[in-house]
C-alpha cells in the first residue's frame, strides 16, 4: 500500500470505530455523563462542602480533574476491548485480515477509535462539570497532552486485553477488578498526601496515580508526584505496550488458528 | 505460459492439538479458470483457503498468487485476492452500504471511486434498495450476495467463494451461478469454489481437484472425470404397480416403491435394451431420471475408496435436481 492508500485505510477504520460507538449512544455516551454527574451532585457538591479544602482548593475542583480522567480512562479502554473482541467475535475481524492493510494501521485505527471515545466522554463530562464549578486551566496544553496520552495508553490496554479475550467475560474482568480500584486508588478522591509514609508508597507504584496527578496538576497547578517523571513513565509503558500488541497482532495471537 | 493465479506447494498445516489438517499438498490453479475445491467436512478445503487468505498460519509450504509469494510480500498479493467464506464474517449490525464500503477502504480505494463500485455491485446482485437497512436484516441468501459484493469491490483477479451458495434456494442459487459464470467469463475473474452441491461444481467448474484427509487424491478437469464414471443409477417411475422385480439380463434393477425401481447401468450398456424388456414384460414406464448428479457418484466413489467410510449421503431438497453429499 502507498502512503495515500494506508491513510485511506487508517480513516475508514477510524470512522468505522467512531460510527459504532455514537450509533450505540445510549450504551457508550450517555452512562458515564450521568455517573460523573451524579458523582458531582453527591461527593461534589453534597459530601464535598463538609470535606473542606483539598489541597487548598475546594473538594470539587479537587476531584473534576481525577473524574474526567477516570472517564477518559475507562472509556478509551472498553470502547477497544469491547469493539475488537465483538470484531472477532463475529469473526469480521476477517474483513481486515485479508485486506492489504499492515497490522500496525489496524492496531492504530482500533487505538484512534478508542481515543475518540475515551476524549469525547471526557469532553462531555467536562462541559458537565461546568453546571457545578468554574474551571481553570493552569497548564492548557499539558492537560492536553497527558489527557490524549493516557487515553492512548488504555486504548492499547483494551486492544491487548481483547485479543486475548476468549469470551465476553474476559473483557470485563480488568476492568472491574484491575482498571476501577486503581482509580479509586490512583487520588481521583484524594491526595495521596493524606496517607501514611508506607500507604505513599505503596501509592507510588500505581500508573494511575501519575496520570491523574499530572492532569490535575494541568488544571490546579499542584500535583503529589513530579511531573517530568509522570510524563516519561507514560510514554514508556505507551512504547512497551504498543510493541507488546503489534508482536501479538503480528504472530496472529487469538486471531489466526 | 502465464503465472499461475494461486500455486501451492507442499502446504502442511499441524494444528497446535497435533492435527495434521494438511499433508504437504501442491496445487495449481490457472488464470481464467472456474476450479472446485472438493472434499467431505474435514478434508482440509477450507484449511487450505485459510492460509491463502492468511487466516490461518501454515506449518510449512509456499504460497504464490499470480506469482506473488505471500510470505514476501502480503499486501501486493492480497490486492489480487477477494474472498466469500463459508460463514457470515460481516458486523450484523453495520448497513449493507457501509459494509462494502469499509471493505474498500481496506484496500485504498477513495470514496469516489468505491461509491460507484458499490452501487454497480450491489444493483447487480439485488442489494441495492436494501443498502441503507442493517445487514442483520438481510435473509441468508442476500447476506451471501452481500459477501460476494464485498469481496468483489477491490476487483480482485482471484476470487475464493467458500461455499458461496449454502443454504440458498435453488432459484437464487441458480441466478448466482449465472452471476458468477458472468465474471469468470466477462472479467476474467479466476475463481475457486468449494461446495458441497456436486451438482454445482459439475455445472461451473472446468476443473478440479478432490482433497481428503488432507492429501488432494485427484487434480484434473471436471470433463476427464466424469469420463472415469463407469456406472450411472437411474430411477424409473412405472404406470402400475408390479408385484415382484422384473428380470432383464445383464442389468441390475432393484424396486424402491410399488410404482418405482432403480436401474444400475454400466458404461456400454444400452438403455433401449431396458425400455425393450419391460415393455415386453408389458411393464409402462411414465419417466426416468438419474438418481445422482454424474459428479457426485464419482466423489463419493472416490472418498470411500480412499478410506472416508461414512459418506453421509443426504438430499438437500425435495427437488430431484439437487442432491448435497456430506461426510
Amino acid at each position: 500500500m502507498n502512503f495515500s492508500q494506508t491513510l485511506i485505510a487508517l480513516w475508514t477504520l477510524v470512522l468505522k470505530e467512531i460510527k459504532r460507538f455514537t450509533r450505540i449512544w445510549p450504551q457508550t455516551l450517555l452512562p458515564p455523563s450521568i455517573t460523573m454527574a451524579m458523582y458531582f451532585i453527591i461527593f461534589g457538591n453534597l459530601i464535598g462542602s463538609r470535606i473542606g479544602d483539598m489541597d487548598g482548593f475546594s473538594y470539587m475542583d479537587f476531584i473534576v480533574p481525577g473524574l474526567i480522567m477516570m472517564s477518559v480512562i475507562t472509556n478509551s479502554y472498553s470502547n477497544v476491548a469491547s469493539s475488537f473482541f465483538s470484531n472477532k467475535f463475529q469473526r469480521s475481524i476477517e474483513e481486515m485480515m485479508v485486506s492489504p492493510m499492515p497490522n500496525w494501521v489496524i492496531l492504530s485505527g482500533f487505538i484512534l477509535g478508542g481515543m475518540a471515545r475515551g476524549l469525547g466522554v471526557g469532553l462531555i463530562v467536562t462541559v458537565v462539570s461546568l453546571f457545578f464549578t468554574r474551571l481553570t486551566m493552569e497548564h492548557p496544553l499539558l492537560t492536553v497532552l497527558v489527557v490524549v496520552l493516557t487515553s492512548a495508553l488504555f486504548s492499547i490496554g483494551g486492544f491487548i486485553n481483547a485479543l486475548l479475550a476468549n469470551k465476553f467475560d474476559d473483557i470485563s474482568i480488568v476492568p472491574t477488578f484491575i482498571l476501577t480500584p486503581l482509580t479509586y486508588l490512583g487520588g481521583v478522591f484524594y491526595s495521596i498526601s493524606m496517607l501514611p509514609d508506607f500507604w505513599q508508597g505503596v501509592s507510588m507504584l500505581n500508573p494511575i496515580l501519575y496520570m491523574v496527578n499530572v492532569f490535575r496538576y494541568g488544571f490546579l497547578g499542584v500535583s503529589d508526584i513530579p511531573v517530568g517523571w509522570a510524563l516519561a513513565a507514560i510514554f514508556a509503558f505507551i512504547i512497551a505496550l504498543f510493541s507488546i500488541a503489534l508482536a501479538m497482532l503480528e504472530r496472529g495471537k487469538g486471531i489466526r488458528s | 505460459m502465464a503465472e499461475p493465479a494461486l500455486s501451492i506447494r507442499g502446504l502442511t498445516k499441524v494444528y497446535g492439538n497435533g492435527f495434521q489438517a494438511l499433508k504437504g499438498i501442491d496445487l495449481d490453479v490457472q488464470q481464467g479458470d472456474f476450479f472446485a475445491l472438493l472434499g467431505p467436512n474435514g478434508a482440509g478445503k477450507s484449511t487450505t483457503l485459510g492460509v491463502v487468505c492468511s487466516l490461518v498460519q501454515k506449518t510449512a509450504g509456499k504460497v504464490t498468487i499470480f506469482g506473488i509469494d505471500v510470505d514476501k510480500d502480503f499486501a501486493k498479493a492480497k490486492y489480487q485476492l477477494g474472498v466469500v467464506p463459508q460463514e457470515f464474517n460481516f458486523n450484523q449490525f453495520e448497513k449493507v452500504l457501509d459494509i462494502v464500503l469499509a471493505q474498500a477502504g481496506y484496500y485504498g480505494m477513495t470514496s469516489r471511486e468505491a461509491l460507484p463500485r458499490a452501487k454497480q455491485l450491489l444493483t447487480d446482485l439485488g442489494l441495492w434498495e436494501k443498502r441503507n437497512g442493517s445487514a442483520r436484516m438481510l435473509s441468508g441468501g442476500m447476506k451471501r450476495r452481500l459477501m460476494i459484493a464485498r469481496a468483489l469491490m477491490h476487483r480482485p483477479k482471484l476470487l475464493i467463494l467458500d461455499e458461496p451458495t449454502a443454504g440458498v434456494d435453488i432459484e437464487l442459487r441458480r441466478s448466482m451461478w449465472e452471476y458468477m459464470r458472468r465474471i469468470n467469463q466477462y472479467e476474467g475473474t479466476t475463481i475457486i469454489l468449494t461446495t458441497h452441491y456436486l451438482e454445482e461444481a459439475e455445472s461451473l467448474c472446468r476443473n478440479v481437484a478432490i482433497i481428503n484427509n488432507g492429501d488432494i487424491v485427484r487434480n484434473t478437469s471436471v470433463r476427464e472425470l466424469l469420463a472415469e464414471l463407469d456406472t450411472e443409477t437411474f430411477l424409473i417411475d412405472l404406470a402400475e404397480p408390479v408385484a415382484e422385480v422384473p428380470t432383464i439380463e445383464g442389468f441390475e434393477l432393484h424396486q424402491l416403491e410399488p410404482t418405482q425401481l432403480s436401474l444400475l447401468v454400466h458404461r456400454g450398456q444400452r438403455l433401449n435394451d431396458v425400455f425393450k424388456a419391460l415393455s415386453e414384460q408389458g411393464i409402462e414406464v411414465v419417466s426416468m431420471r438419474n438418481r445422482a448428479n454424474r459428479l457426485e457418484e464419482m466423489f463419493v466413489s472416490m472418498v470411500e475408496g480412499s478410506g472416508q467410510g461414512a459418506i453421509d449421503q443426504r438430499v438437500a431438497s425435495s427437488s430431484d435436481e439437487t442432491k448435497e453429499v456430506r461426510a
